[in-house]
Order: structure tokens, then sequence, then C-alpha cells
């Protein structure tokens, strides 16, 4: 028998016995940026090819979804820190071999490219005249050109504000490259932020990256599907989930089969998967329910099987929030052995 | 090289942390920080040391407690008990004022009280029981260093019965086996000569859990300097792991396999032949006695290999006399203590180790002088009348023989009717706790001075709350050692809440009691610094240095070569054959006897220290209790599957008796203790709810103690001859 | 100049003396501790094999915890001491997760605190606080760069071993077995 034991001293609170330093909230923060990264990939890529005004759903509402993810994303950040009085010293550096100051900063430059985007599409989203809100209207007022309690459509008042909107207008494609740089760094960083933990040996793996953002798209673009009204739109992103699916389900046979290959930690790592404490939890909500089930229910649709719309969509939410869950829980619990 | 800068030397990153943004946090430091000097009152080594004190928000603040370097007890180091010290003091759930019991509609309650009150009351008890009974129906217990006050009180008063747990639960079997053998009771320290020794022999004394801090430093340093351990312990003790030989011996049958280590170096002329024929009685006699105790015949019976038992008799013989059989200091275990502890002494003085360097040393110290007062009266009963004239080789009151001579007898013409308790928790200490409740029945005063509310304050009638050592000037330490030292204790702190100093309440005592000449000093500083300067310093000496080595008065820390020495015992040699022992019709050599084993569903309960507690007086100790909250039940793992017990289930025991744990205990499966036997570490399981942190948690291996076996020679409560059994959930008390 | 420590697990008795020491030296809250004892038992009674160990952070040459510290605050001193500077710390708890040792912890004034190996003490020609107190005279401190240091010579002629060598960050705590 081997009996390994803390016999004294350390019962520090949320490292002992097991390690719970990061609770819901990062999870739901990883969830909520690849959530984001995703949306605003795909309205910078439509936008790229040319399509915005055919997937006018990915291009004008999904950057506001992602625009409200990306903040509650960072309350549950800034939830979770223990000083939060402090956040921001985050900005008083740059530590580029550290994910999280890369992801708190490339999120402080994304918010401002992405609020612009919005702007840009504010006349088409939201015409003045469709706000009922007298508070509001009165806000806008201020700001725009109205005469007899007739606003114009987001005529602005002033001069810089015009001109700023016409030049975002005037250079769609500059700004979307910068978006879509953005966003594939913001969902890279959900993976990288544990897999630069080679502490954890569940975390210690590049394929993390890759993983998480694949799943970021994948919940971004279910999210259009579940939102669009257009038939085509849908059409497109079930196709474009299927893909990601089949990626996703690749790098995961992938990260079982590193670990098997690798040392005594790891292979205790993916045991945790594969007969482990996690095995249920994990197969079920995220292979089955998050990928497999998804996967042959937009087939058949795509074959014209009548299948409910909500479905598929909401069971790759469920398995992209359930994953990070599994993957921050697990990698904490799963430690070296000495 | 600044902070900043190497963090950009070392890591490739882009950093620009403005310099105002970074301070240093303010660490004390050593060098100006104020000190005082102590010495440690967590166990009874008493270790000197420094509390040093630093500012918190413009106050003076306890902060930490060191060794003091030039002191032999601690070499400038404190064991954990002792670091953890800080915590006596600040444990909010001391005892903070005095209180006196009251009945309130029907229920006993405690009222606080002003000292006044509370001395009064008591001196007014104490004048009645003198009148009523006699001065010497007064006894006391005590376990610390304020008990020299009281005993002069008591003395003053009329009654010499005052006794320590560290006798009859303790270290008594050890003192007469060596007096009887070498003349010379070890004390403590003990005399041993760890640090130079080349073979140490532990049997049962499981060094680095009994944390007893010289001992463990010089095992420490016998390590490094290759010396072979053996030790003889039924569990894989600390100490175990770090020896050569582990003999993992069945509970109960030392007495075997020392006979045999005696046979083998005797049969293999291996003792100290020059040693033995000048300084030894009775070697022949011996040497008859042993022949048929072999290694065979004990494998028999302990379990352990002929080949080694061979084997470490021949370490030790060849490492003689630089060897030493540790005499155990917690050696009442199974009744027959006294002559277990006669095999040690002999084995000892056939390996011709007292005297020699690497064994025993001839320890010197002194004794500080008492300022002059009118004779103490005479007594009419002496603590000897206590046990009826049973154990007369003892020569200290038995706690447990006191307990019993409490409780009225036809046998006897006067029983005790009042008890002072000065730090020790009896109910706790004293096994079979029936005795000791229904003796406190028959009281009719108890006053308990203690810290702490513990067992024994609850049953007391008066409870006085002394403040921790670390607020208080206490007696002079003058300990015998490898040279003669002097320690001061010096408060650090204002006593906090209303609590106060021994000597202190003593003095207030005496002078209520009229007794107020033989406490002729205005204040403890008075007396204190009357006594060092008879002993060559004085308190403003002893304040700067805390400690005071003195010279010995004559070079003979180890026995010349060849010289002519007479022991202090009746032949004026070392006693192998004991005429003494004859003489009160015991057996002159130790004899093996069986005892009792656990039957089927039973294991042996058996108990130790933990290094970080000392017995129950550390378990609500904020610092010490955060290294380790609870004891638990070490269960082998065949036992525990055989039971489908899994690790930290809380189990309840139950012993012979049908006597159930208060509490449950969490369970430790381990491969560290035998088939037969569990074990657990004293002083957990606390009944006090006062005790915040240390109620309820873990289980008293006291109360499940209630077959005693007595020793016959010297009254010893022999406390390991108790089994246990398992229940998963709290079994329900049948009707009575 | 390169801070170290090796421990003797040979004389260690797992007293935890040292966690103690930590506590008052420096102040640690109770119900926290920067060091700890571990206990690994191996064999069935009576072939047992028992290793305790005083453990602490490492002090690593690499380091992942001052490498995913996103503010700075998680740095090294000279010496190669890892400290974390209060108020930069915005306890997000990257570098909890980054250490293999769960060496740190989060204090309960929100910052990340964690062993500093007594830079206060060492800077005053002083042994850390753990060392000085420890009564088996099992740990060892010093510099490695000086040939003559006690943790030098220890290492030198005994056999050493260090945790988690697999997960790369080179400790500098060094077991004696
Ligand atoms: N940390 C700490 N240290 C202390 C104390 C404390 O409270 N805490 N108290 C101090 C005091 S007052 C004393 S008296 C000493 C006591 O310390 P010791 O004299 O060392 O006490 P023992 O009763 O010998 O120690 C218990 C050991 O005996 C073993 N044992 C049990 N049964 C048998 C048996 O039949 N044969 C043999 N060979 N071994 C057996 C147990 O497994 C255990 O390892 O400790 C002192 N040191
Ligand atoms: N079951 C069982 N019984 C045992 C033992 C065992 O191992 N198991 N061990 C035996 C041994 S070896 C011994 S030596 C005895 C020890 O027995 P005790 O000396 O009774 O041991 P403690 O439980 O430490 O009780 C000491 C009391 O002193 C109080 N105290 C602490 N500091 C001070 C102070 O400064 N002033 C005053 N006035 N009080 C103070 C504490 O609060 C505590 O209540 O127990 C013996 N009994
Ligand atoms: S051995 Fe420890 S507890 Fe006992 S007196 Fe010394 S420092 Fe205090
Ligand atoms: S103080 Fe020394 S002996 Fe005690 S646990 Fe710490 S390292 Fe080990
Ligand atoms: S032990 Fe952990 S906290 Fe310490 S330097 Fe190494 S990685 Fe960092
Ligand atoms: S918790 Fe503090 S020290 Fe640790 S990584 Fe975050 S900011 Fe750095
Ligand atoms: S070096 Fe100092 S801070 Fe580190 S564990 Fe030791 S005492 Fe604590
Ligand atoms: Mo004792």
């Amino acid at each position: 028998m081997r009996e390994e034991l803390i016999t004294s001293g350390r019962m520090n609170p949320n490292i002992d016995p097991i390690l719970h330093v990061w609770h819901w909230s990062i999870p739901l923060y990883l969830f909520l940026g690849g959530l984001a990264a995703g949306l605003l990939f795909f309205a910078a890529f439509r936008t790229l090819t040319g399509d915005d005004k055919k997937y006018g759903t990915s291009v004008k509402i999904g950057p506001i979804i992602a625009f409200a993810a990306i903040v509650v994303g960072l309350m549950a950040l800034l939830y979770d820190l223990n000083h939060p009085l402090y956040f921001w010293q985050l900005y008083t550096t740059i530590r580029i071999v550290s994910p999280m100051s890369w992801g708190a900063w490339t999120l402080l430059i994304m918010v401002p490219l992405n609020l612009i985007w919005i702007f840009s599409y504010l006349k088409e989203i939201l015409p003045v005249n469709n706000i009922k809100i007298n508070f509001l209207k009165k806000i806008i007022s201020w700001v725009t050109v109205s005469s007899e309690n007739i606003t114009q459509n987001w005529e602005w008042k002033h001069k810089m504000v015009k001109d700023f909107e016409k030049f975002v207008q005037n250079n769609r494609k500059p700004w979307a490259w910068s978006i879509i740089i953005l966003a594939v760094i913001l969902g890279v960083y959900t993976g990288i932020l544990l897999s630069a933990f080679n502490a954890r040996p569940l975390w210690n793996t590049s394929i993390l990256g890759p993983l998480f953002l694949t799943s970021g798209l994948s919940t971004g673009a279910a999210l259009i599907m579940l939102i669009t009204k257009d038939h085509n739109e849908r059409r497109s992103y079930s196709k474009i989930d299927i893909l990601l699916i089949i990626i996703e389900l690749f790098f995961i046979t992938h990260l079982f089969m590193g670990f098997q290959a690798g040392s005594q930690v790891n292979v205790e790592a993916a045991y945790y998967f594969l007969g482990g404490e996690f095995t249920v939890t994990f197969w079920v909500n995220v292979v089955i329910l998050g990928l497999a089930i998804p996967a042959i229910l937009e087939v058949l649709e795509l074959l014209n099987f009548k299948v409910p719309i909500y479905v598929p969509g909401l069971l790759i939410i469920w398995g992209g929030l359930a994953f990070r869950f599994i993957m921050v829980d697990a990698g904490q619990v799963i430690r070296y052995l000495y | 090289m600044g902070a900043g800068g190497l963090a950009l030397a070392t890591t490739p990153v882009l950093n620009w942390v403005p310099g105002f943004l970074k301070s240093d946090d303010e660490m004390p430091d050593d060098s100006k920080a104020k000190r005082y000097p102590t010495y440690c009152e967590v166990c009874f080594w008493q270790c000197a040391g420094w509390t040093y004190t630093k500012e918190v928000e413009g106050k003076e603040k306890i902060w930490k407690i060191v060794g003091n370097n030039d002191d032999p007890h601690s070499n400038g180091r404190f064991c954990p008990r002792g670091t953890g010290g800080v915590g006596q003091y600040e444990d909010e759930d001391r005892l903070k004022h005095p209180l006196i019991r009251e009945e309130k509609d029907g229920k006993q309650t405690f009222r606080e009280a002003t000292w006044d009150e509370a001395l009064d009351f008591i001196a007014k008890k104490m004048k009645y029981v003198a009148e009523k009974y006699s001065p010497s129906c007064v006894a006391m217990f005590t376990h610390g260093s304020g008990g020299k006050f009281f005993t002069t009180v008591l003395n003053a008063y009329g009654t010499n019965s005052v006794s320590a747990p560290s006798y009859a639960q303790c270290k008594g079997p050890r003192d007469v086996a060596f007096n009887e053998t070498f003349g010379s009771v070890l004390g403590s320290p003990e005399p041993l000569d760890i640090r130079n020794t080349k073979c140490l022999v532990l049997i049962g004394s499981h060094l680095g859990e009994n944390m007893h801090n010289g001992q463990v430093q010089e095992m420490s340093e016998a390590i490094d300097n290759g010396a072979t351990i053996i030790t003889v312990d039924p569990r894989f003790s600390t100490v175990a792991s770090k020896s050569k030989y582990w003999l993992p011996i069945k509970p109960a049958t030392d007495i075997a396999l020392l006979l045999a280590w005696i046979n083998v170096i005797i049969e293999e002329d291996l003792y100290d032949k020059p040693y033995i024929e000048k300084y030894a009685y009775g070697f022949e006699e011996l040497k008859s006695y042993i022949v048929d105790k072999t290694p065979e015949w004990a494998y028999g019976i302990t379990g352990i290999e002929p080949n080694v038992i061979r084997n470490t008799a021949r370490e030790m013989g060849h490492a003689s006399p630089a060897v030493i059989i540790h005499p155990g200091r917690h050696v009442t275990w199974y009744g027959d203590d006294t002559q277990r502890s006669r095999a040690i002494a002999i084995l000892n003085a056939i390996l011709g180790s007292w005297g020699r360097r690497g064994g025993f040393y001839n320890a010197e110290g002194l004794s500080m002088k008492s300022m002059p007062h009118p004779p103490f009266p005479e007594l009419d009963h002496t603590w000897k009348d206590a046990t009826l004239g049973k154990y007369k080789l003892g020569e200290a009151a038995l706690a447990s023989g006191i307990c019993e001579a409490s409780i009225p007898s036809p046998l006897r013409d006067c029983s005790y009717k009042a008890w002072i308790v000065n730090g020790t928790n009896l109910i706790k200490t004293i096994p079979n706790n029936k005795v000791v409740l229904e003796a406190i029945q028959n009281l009719e005063l108890m006053v308990v001075i203690d810290t702490m509310p513990v067992d024994i304050t609850g049953y007391a009638d008066v409870v006085l709350p002394e403040c921790t050592y670390l607020e208080r000037y206490d007696e002079i330490r003058a300990s015998k050692h490898r040279f003669p030292t002097l320690a001061l204790r010096m408060p650090a702190a204002e006593p906090k809440y209303n609590s106060k100093p021994g000597w202190w309440i003593a003095k207030q005592l005496a002078e209520k009691l009229g007794l107020g000449q033989y406490v002729p000093y205005k204040n403890v500083e008075e007396l204190l610094d009357w006594q060092l300067k008879k002993a060559g310093s004085s308190l403003e000496e002893m304040k700067k240095i805390g400690v005071k080595k003195l010279d010995r008065e004559f070079d003979d820390l180890y026995f010349l070569n060849g010289e002519d020495y007479e022991f202090n015992t009746a032949s004026g040699k070392i006693e192998l054959f004991s005429n003494s022992f004859v003489a009160e019709g015991f057996d002159a050599f130790p004899k093996y006897t069986a005892h009792p084993e656990p039957q089927a569903g039973f294991y042996r309960l058996i108990y130790g220290r933990a290094p970080m507690h000392t017995f129950g007086r550390t378990s609500n100790n904020p610092n010490l209790h955060d290294l380790m909250p609870e004891n638990k039940l070490w269960v082998n793992p065949k036992v525990a599957k055989e039971w489908g017990l899994k690790a930290d289930q809380e189990i309840w025991l139950e012993n012979q008796d049908g006597v159930v744990s208060t509490f449950p205990i969490k369970v430790r499966i381990t491969e560290r203790i035998r088939i037969d036997s569990v074990y657990m570490v004293h002083g957990f399981g606390h009944n006090n709810k006062q005790l915040t942190r240390a109620y309820a948690n873990g289980a008293c291996d006291s109360e499940l103690i209630t077959n005693v076996m007595l020793d016959p020679i010297m009254g010893g409560t022999g406390m390991r001859g108790n089994f246990v059994t398992f229940h998963s959930e709290k079994p329900i008390k049948k009707e009575a | 100049m390169r801070y170290a420590m090796a421990i003797d697990t040979k004389k260690c008795v797992g007293c935890s003396d040292c966690v103690v020491a930590c506590q008052t030296e420096n102040n640690i809250p109770h119900g926290y501790a920067r060091d700890w004892i571990s206990e690994t038992v191996q064999g069935t009674y009576p072939g047992l094999h028992l290793e305790i160990r005083s453990e602490r952070c490492n002090h690593c040459n690499n380091t992942p915890c001052v490498r995913t510290c996103p503010t700075g605050a998680s740095h090294i001193i000279d010496g190669g001491i890892v400290k974390v500077t209060p108020e930069e710390c915005i306890g997000c708890g990257a570098c909890i997760e980054s250490c293999p040792y769960d060496a740190r912890y989060v204090h309960p004034e929100g910052y990340v605190d964690k062993c500093t190996f007594c830079d206060h003490r060492i800077s005053n020609g002083q042994d850390p606080a753990c060392v000085s107190v420890c009564p088996t005279h099992c740990m060892y401190f010093g510099d490695l760069d000086d040939p003559n240091s006690q943790v030098s010579k220890v290492i030198a002629v005994r056999n050493i071993k260090v945790l988690a060598p697999e997960a790369g960050t080179q400790p500098q705590i060094f077991y004696l077995v």
C-alpha cells in the first residue's frame, strides 16, 4: 500500500483538500469569451467575403450579442478576482507570456472595435423611430439632429461623429480584418489560458487552443442559427456547425490519444475521462448531447427531415458550456503526484 | 539589481510597472525588536528562550518565541509546541475571571467573582477543614512551574500531600527501578549522552513524536554521527522509520525481549567485564537467571526473530559503553513496569553505559535557597499514609493514590477533604476516571488553578484563572544538565483579562490564611533577586541574558577510567540483584508474565504523542490546532477491510467494559499499525464547550482506559491493557 | 547568487515546527500556511518505508507562476527568490493554477501569498525562520553559487531529489534521501 498525505500545516482554503481557486465564473467567462469570438468571427468573415448583405443576422445582431457576452464575461472575471479593486493593475503592464495579460489586452481592444462596429450599423439595426422609451428618445435627441419631435434616423449632430461613421462604413474590410484577427486570438486565448498551466496535467496540451477556438466558433454559429429568421442563413450555419463538430471530435480524440501516449500523470489525467470520476459527465454532456446528437440532427435537417428548430443549437451551446465547466473543474482536481 | 530589473532579465516580457506602485512589505527586524527571557511551559522540558514583541498600531504585542542559544535544554531552538506557545496567550477561550460555584434554582452554575471574594472563600473553607478534620486532609495536585509557590503555602498550612501525575502516571516505575539499580532517579531532563552515543535503543520511546526537545536534537546529531538506532515499537513510529533496526514487537512483551538481549550479551561475552567486576553486585545470579531466556524463547513471545535479537544485541555490545537503552518516560504500561524498567537498567549496567561517554552522564544542577521563614508545622498525616503502607519503594506521592484516599473507607482514619489542583487536568490524566469523579463527590472543597476551561474546572468549587507563562514571573529554573544553569521567566505582556500569576495567588492565599510570614517578600521580583544573588547572579543580569551557565563543581561528567565510586544503593554498587525488592517480596530479577490479549473483534488501544501537541493542553491553542485539529484512529488496512471502514469515516469506540467514546473519531487507514492494535494520540475529544476549537474534535483515550493494571512495586497505573471495538453509528446506551 | 534549500528526509521527524515558526514570524493568519508537512508510507507491515517532507514554494528556476501572472505582481528578486507584491496582485489565481506544488494561497486580504524564503531575514544574515528553528537541524539554506555554503556542501555529498521534476519547473528545494 502507498499512503500519501499532508499530515499538518496546509489547509489553505480553496487549495486543500483539492484545488478550487477557479469557481463557476472562470468557465463561464471562457464560454462567453469563446461565444463572442465565434460571433465576431462570423460577422467579420461574412463582411470579408462580401456576403454581409446576405447574412444580416451574423453581421448586425451577432456583434451586439457578442458585446453583451463580453460584458457579462468580464463581470464574471472581475467577480472571480480576489483583489478586484486592483484590476487596473492588468493595464499597467503587457506580459506576452501571460495569457491572462494578453487576454485582458485583447478584450480591451476588442470592446471598442466591436462597439464601433455596432455603431456603424445603428441605422439599420435600430431605426430611431422604433425606439419607444421616452428616456432613451430624450438622450438620442441630444446627439442627433431633430426637429419638432421628429428625429432623423441617427442623423448625428456633431460633424466629427458623422465623419467617423462614414469612415467606418467606407472601410468595413480593414475593420473586419482587425476584428477577425482579434476574434481568433480571443478564441484561442480561452484555451491557451488553461494550456499555459502545464502544472495541471489535464491542461498541459497545446490542443486546447485550437479545440477551444473550434468550440467557440461552433457555439457562435449555433447561436446565429437559433436567432436568425433567414432560412438560408440558418442552413449555412448548420453546415458550418457540422464541419466544426467534426473538427472538434477530431481534436478531442487527439487530446486523449496524446495523453495516453504521454507520461504517467497524463495517462492518469486521461483516466479521469475514460473510466474515472468525470467519465459520465463528460461523455454524456459534451460528446453525446453537445456534439454527436446535434450533428446527427443537423445532417437529418439538411436531408430535409423535420427537426425541431431549436434543439441542435441549444444542445451545442449546452455542450460548449459543459465542456468548459468540466475542463476547469477536472483540471484543478488532477495534479502531479510526488 | 532591482526587483523589476531581474524579472525583466529572466522572463521575456515587456514590463513597465511604474516604480511608485512597488512597495516593500514591512517586516519586523529581530535586531530591533524587544525581547524578554522566558522558559517554556508547554511541556515539562522547560526550554529557555526569548519572547519577542513587535509594535502593532503603537502597541507592543507578543510576536514570537525562540530558543535561547545558551540554554542546554533547547540549544536555541524550540519545539513546535514551544514555538506555538504564543497561542496559549492569544487563546480567546482562556479563563478570564475567578469563578465560584453556586446553586441557582436547583442548578449548579459558576458566577464571576473578584479575587478577594474567591480567595476569602477558599481561606474560609481551608480553615474549616483544618478545624473539623486536619490540615493534612488537604491535598494538592500540581504539574507545572507555579507549584512550588503553592507547595510552600500548603506546607505552612500543615500538609505535605502534594502529588504530580508525572509520577504514578508517567515516570514513577523507571525512577524506582533506576534508583534501586544505580541509586539515582533520572530526573528531567534525563542525563542521556545521546549526542555522543554509538547506539541508541528506544523501547516505546517515540522520540520525534515525543518532542522532548533536547533529546530529539541530540538524536538527530547522533544520526549525523552515524549512530545505530534500534527501535522497539509495535507501531511504525516516526523514529522507527529512522532506525537501522525496527523491531515490531507484540505489545506487552518487552520484558522477554530485554531478557533475551541480556542473555545474548552475557552468553556472547559482550558485556563490560572490568566495569561489572568493579561496580556491580549480583552478576553471577543474573548470569544463571538468564541462561534459559534465549532469543528462541523470546521469539515465541515477542514475534521478534532470534537472529534479529542477536544482531541487535551485538550492535549494543560493540558500541558499549557508548550505548543507551533509553529508560523511557511515560512507562506506566502493563503494571509490571518497574520490572521492565529494571531490565532496562540492568541491560545498561552490563553494557557499562552508566557514567560513560555516549551513555548516561553525571548531571549537575543547583537548588535555589528559600528566604528564611518560620519552621513548617508538624504533620499528623503524610502522603505515605494515603497508600496504607503499600509501595514502600516509591519515593513520591501517587496522584492516583490520593484520589483513592479521598473516598472515605473504614481502612483509613482520615481521608482527604479538600483538593487544590494546579495545572493538571485530572479527568484526562488519571485513568479510570470513575474513581476520580467519586473522590471529587466526597470533597468539601476543590480549587482549580488553570489557564483554560478544561474537564477538571467543570467540577471545581472555585476556579482561579492563572495568567499564561508569557505574562508572568515564575520561580527560577535551576535544572540539572551537563552543567548547572539558571533560567529566568519574566512577563512579555500584561496578564490578559482578570488573570493573575501563580506566585501572586499563592501569596494572597497565604496572607488570607494568616501565613504571611512564610512568604516574606513584597513581590516576586524581590524574591527572585534575592535568590539569584545567592546563586551568583541578579535579576537585572538575568533579564539581559535569560540563561546563565554555571561551572561544574567537579569535572566528573563521566567516570574516570577505573575510578572508585560509591553508588547510592544499599550495597554501594550497581544492584543487578535487588535485595530491597526481595525484602519487599518482589522478584530480584525482572520476570516475563503474559498479559491478556484482545478478544475477537477487539483491538489493543495504544496511545502516544503527536509532536505538535502536549496532552490536552494545546488542543485549543489556535496555532497548534491549525497543525492538527483532531486525532485519528490508526487502523491497519486489513482490519479496515474486514470492518468495511473507509478513510476519514467517523466511528465510535467501545472498550472491554462497555464504555463508549463520547465523540466519534475519524479513521486513518495505515500500514504503520499492527493488526491486533489501534493507535491514537492522547489529549483530544474535549468535552468542554467553552473550548471552541477543541470541543468534540477527535476522541479521548482516557475515558476508554478503565482497566488499570497497578504496579505492585510503586503503584503506577498501567494503561495499555484496554481493548476497543468499532461502531459506525453511536451505540444507544442500554437502560440501566 | 542562487538561494536554495536542502532538507534531510533522514532526519526530519515531521514535527511541524517549521510550519509554526513561519506562521509566527510572518504573521500568517490562522487557517493558512506557507509551508506544510507531507508523509509517504510505502510497503506492508512490517516491511515499511516512510518519508516525511517539509514542503513550501520551491523558488523554481523555471517559474510558471511568474510567467502566467498578468500584472507582474509575481516576480523574481535577487537570488532567485519568487515573491508577490500585494499591491499589484489582482487575485486572479493564474499563478496558483500554474504552480504544480500548490504552494500559493489567497490571503484573506485578497492578494496571493507564499513563502518568501524569509528574504527579510536573509538580508540580515539570518537563516529563514523555518530553518532557524528546526530542532533536528535537517534544513540547510544558502547560496548554490557559493561552493562553501551549507547547502552546496550537503548537496555535493548526498543523494538528492526534487519534487515533480517532470513538471519542468526546476525546483530549488532539494530533498536529501
Ligand atoms: N509532543 C509531545 N511530546 C511529549 C509530550 C507531549 O504531550 N507531547 N509529553 C512528554 C511526557 S510528560 C512524556 S512522559 C513523554 C512520553 O513519551 P514516551 O516515553 O516516548 O512515551 P511512550 O508511552 O513510551 O510512547 C508511546 C509509544 O509506545 C508505543 N507502544 C505502545 N505499546 C507498546 C509496547 O507494548 N511495547 C513497546 N515497546 N512500545 C509500545 C506506541 O506505539 C508509541 O509509539 O513524552 C514527552 N514528550
Ligand atoms: N490516557 C492517558 N493518560 C495519561 C497519559 C497518556 O498518555 N494517556 N500521559 C500521562 C503522562 S506521561 C503525564 S506526564 C500526565 C500529564 O497530565 P497533565 O499535566 O494533567 O496534562 P495536561 O492535560 O497537559 O494538563 C495540564 C493542565 O494544565 C493547564 N495549564 C497549562 N499551562 C498552565 C499554567 O501556566 N498554569 C496553570 N495553572 N495551568 C496551566 C492546562 O490548561 C491543563 O488543563 O498525564 C498522564 N496521563
Ligand atoms: S520541549 Fe517544546 S514544549 Fe517542551 S519546554 Fe521545550 S519548547 Fe516547550
Ligand atoms: S522543523 Fe525540521 S524536523 Fe520538524 S518538520 Fe520541519 S523540517 Fe522536519
Ligand atoms: S513552487 Fe510554485 S510558486 Fe514556487 S516558484 Fe515554483 S511554481 Fe512558482
Ligand atoms: S493572483 Fe496575483 S500574483 Fe497571482 S497571477 Fe494573479 S495577479 Fe499575479
Ligand atoms: S522560508 Fe520563511 S516564508 Fe518560507 S516557509 Fe520558511 S519561514 Fe516560511
Ligand atoms: Mo509524562
